[in-house]
């Protein structure tokens, strides 16, 4: 039961074969046991959460079910809400209580969902690795010496190791995909502006997205149709976005008809062999499916990673000076005056790679850098968007790795933060380019999932969930990790 | 390029220890000398893109919609003293 979908579990539910309340007790229990390794939770409160589920079985009994009703869903603590702390693994907001919920979270609620708390996260969403947060490491279900992946590394432990059956992660740079690939499960980012940012703590305003991360393409296609739709109180959320048959499109069995660009860039000198041999493999199932295989070239992949890093910590350095002192959030003691407060309170409060990308970013930004840094990098995201929409001139969609390495060890890229950095370089461009991008489990290399990374044109994730539907039909790489109860 | 993490400091409103000044300059410098690989793009005549998609922003009718939620929004804030948030004197 624990490793069950989210749309199996809505049968069981519908069915009566089980109720809220049961599945929250279920997955609760399993957080009591399997948490402490993990640390995929860095908040839980086991009185709401059963509250939320017994309130979910009445409306059910009186109302019938709405799309998500009773299923559990374990949140980013990116997330605004209005129940429990909400502090983005970091000092700087230990304690803090949002005074409103994100607008993801008030449709998930409308929905029917049932929220089983917060998820363990890179600081600030600022990491490839979870190993930032100011909340304790968290750790690989599929080898605990291992990093999660990150920036939404809790998330996508906590549903590989069936401590609930799906979450809500952010992704930036690829922040739900990389930790769904390094993890074993699907993870799905949606266009930029398919869905509300209000709510949603702030790292890069012109590329953070919300989105599931899941056991299947089905799953995660359920909660993008919940949760996706303009919001008029966030401007990037847009009015005319074209709709998506969600379920529909995960009805496909075959891929005939369809071209897949594998784009030469992606295949590069350096990344590990066995993850190379991997996705070849499932390329090869796609061609096996109906697609047809078309080599193409994005030329601008390696300037992406220079630009992100430009880019992302820009907006960083000025989203995240709302950290005063001032407001909310952590204060230092006894200050001598305002500046004092300021430098003080943001010293203690941030974590080192926080702290190293305002750096960069106040930097690129500065008096006599501007153009040749952010400005630069901007001409560059230009270039990177025209890459794509060339080469969706002649292909529906893309196919490359999610990630050049599989789970790396606690620790070990740490010391460099460069080298970390480069662990994004097959999620990057999606962002820059407002792209929506899924990665789901295509193979395993010594015992750790690799993935497989979709992307197609803005607003075409249709074209992604039929694709990734037919792969996962055919194949069975959707495994549960050995010691976490599903060998019973 | 050597970067004056001091200054780039200040104008972040951080305050950093010696020691975090003495690791975070060199990966600073590092991370910039990175980036500086952009230089070798050909961008002329390339417009930025500051938004992912060409779209106008959309606006709401300009009706009243919020409430006053004074004490809701001022309950997380170090120290409020009738409804203003108090900071160290700021002229003397």
């Amino acid at each position: 039961m624990p490793f069950t979908s989210l749309s199996e579990l809505k049968t069981k539910l519908d069915s009566g074969e089980t109720t809220a309340v049961d599945l929250a007790k279920l997955y609760l229990g399993r957080i009591d046991t399997y948490n402490e390794t993990l640390n995929a939770f860095v908040d839980i409160d086991a009185k709401h959460v059963l509250e939320q589920a017994e309130a979910s079985d009445a409306y059910r009994t009186k109302h019938g079910p709405r799309p998500l009703e009773g299923l559990p869903i374990a949140i980013k603590d990116i997330f605004c809400t209005q129940d429990g702390p909400t502090q983005c693994c970091s000092n700087i907001l230990r304690g803090y209580h949002a005074p409103y919920d994100a607008h993801v979270i008030t449709r998930l609620k409308a929905a029917g969902a049932v929220l089983v708390g917060k998820t363990n996260m890179d600081e600030f969403a600022m990491g490839s690795s979870t190993e930032t947060s100011a909340f304790g490491i968290c750790r690989n279900p599929w080898d605990t010496d291992r990093i999660p992946g990150g920036s939404s590394g809790g998330s996508a432990a906590a549903v590989a190791a069936g401590l609930a059956p799906a979450a809500l992660g952010t992704d930036t740079g690829g922040s739900i995909r990389q930790p769904a690939s390094i993890c074993g499960i699907t993870g799905l980012k949606p266009t930029y502006g398919r869905v509300s940012r209000r709510g949603i703590i702030a790292f890069a305003s012109s590329l953070d997205q919300a989105g599931p991360m899941t056991r299947t393409v089905k799953d995660s296609a359920m909660i993008t149709a919940a949760i996706s739709g303009h919001d008029s109180m966030d401007s990037t959320s847009v009015t005319d976005a074209p709709s998506v048959d969600w379920l529909g499109a995960c009805d496909k069995t075959d891929m005939k008809g369809i071209k897949i660009g594998k784009p030469k860039e992606y295949f590069i000198d350096g990344m590990d062999a066995d993850v190379r041999a991997s996705i070849e493999a499932a390329l090869a199932k796609c061609e096996e499916l109906g697609a047809e295989i078309i080599d193409i070239s994005l030329p601008h992949t390696e300037a992406a990673v220079a630009a992100y890093y430009v880019i992302a910590p820009s907006e960083a350095s000025a989203n995240l000076s709302r950290y005063d002192g001032v407001r909310f959030g952590h204060r230092c003691k006894d200050p001598e005056d305002l500046l004092d407060m300021y430098t003080r309170s943001r010293d203690e409060g941030f974590g080192s790679e926080v702290k190293r990308r305002i750096l960069t970013g106040t930097f690129a930004l500065s008096s006599g850098y501007y153009d040749a840094y952010y400005i630069k990098a901007q001409r560059v995201r230009t270039l990177i968007r025209q890459d794509f929409i060339n080469a969706f001139e002649k292909v529906d969609l893309i196919a490359t790795p999610t990630s050049p390495i599989t789970a790396f060890k606690l620790g070990e890229k740490t010391d460099d933060p460069l080298t970390m950095y480069l662990a994004d370089i097959f999620t990057i461009a999606v962002n820059l380019a407002g792209l929506p991008g899924l990665s789901q489990p295509c193979g395993f290399v010594d015992g750790l999932p690799v993935g497989l990374q979709w992307i197609a044109p803005a607003w075409r994730e249709d074209l992604i969930l039929g694709a990734a539907s037919a792969y996962e039909g055919a194949t069975d790489w959707l495994r549960v990790p050995a010691g976490f109860g599903g060998e019973a | 390029m050597e970067i004056d993490v001091r200054k780039v400091a200040m104008l972040s409103r951080i305050r950093l220890t010696d020691d975090e000044a003495a690791e975070l300059g060199p990966q600073l410098t590092s991370i910039i000398g990175y980036v500086e690989h952009l230089s070798g793009v050909d961008t002329d005549g390339i417009e930025p893109t500051a938004h992912p998609h060409d779209v106008a922003i959309p606006q709401r009718a300009d009706v009243v919609t919020n409430s006053n939620r004074r004490d809701e929004l001022q309950a997380p804030a170090p120290k409020t003293e009738s409804g203003l948030y108090v900071v160290p004197k700021v002229i003397e």
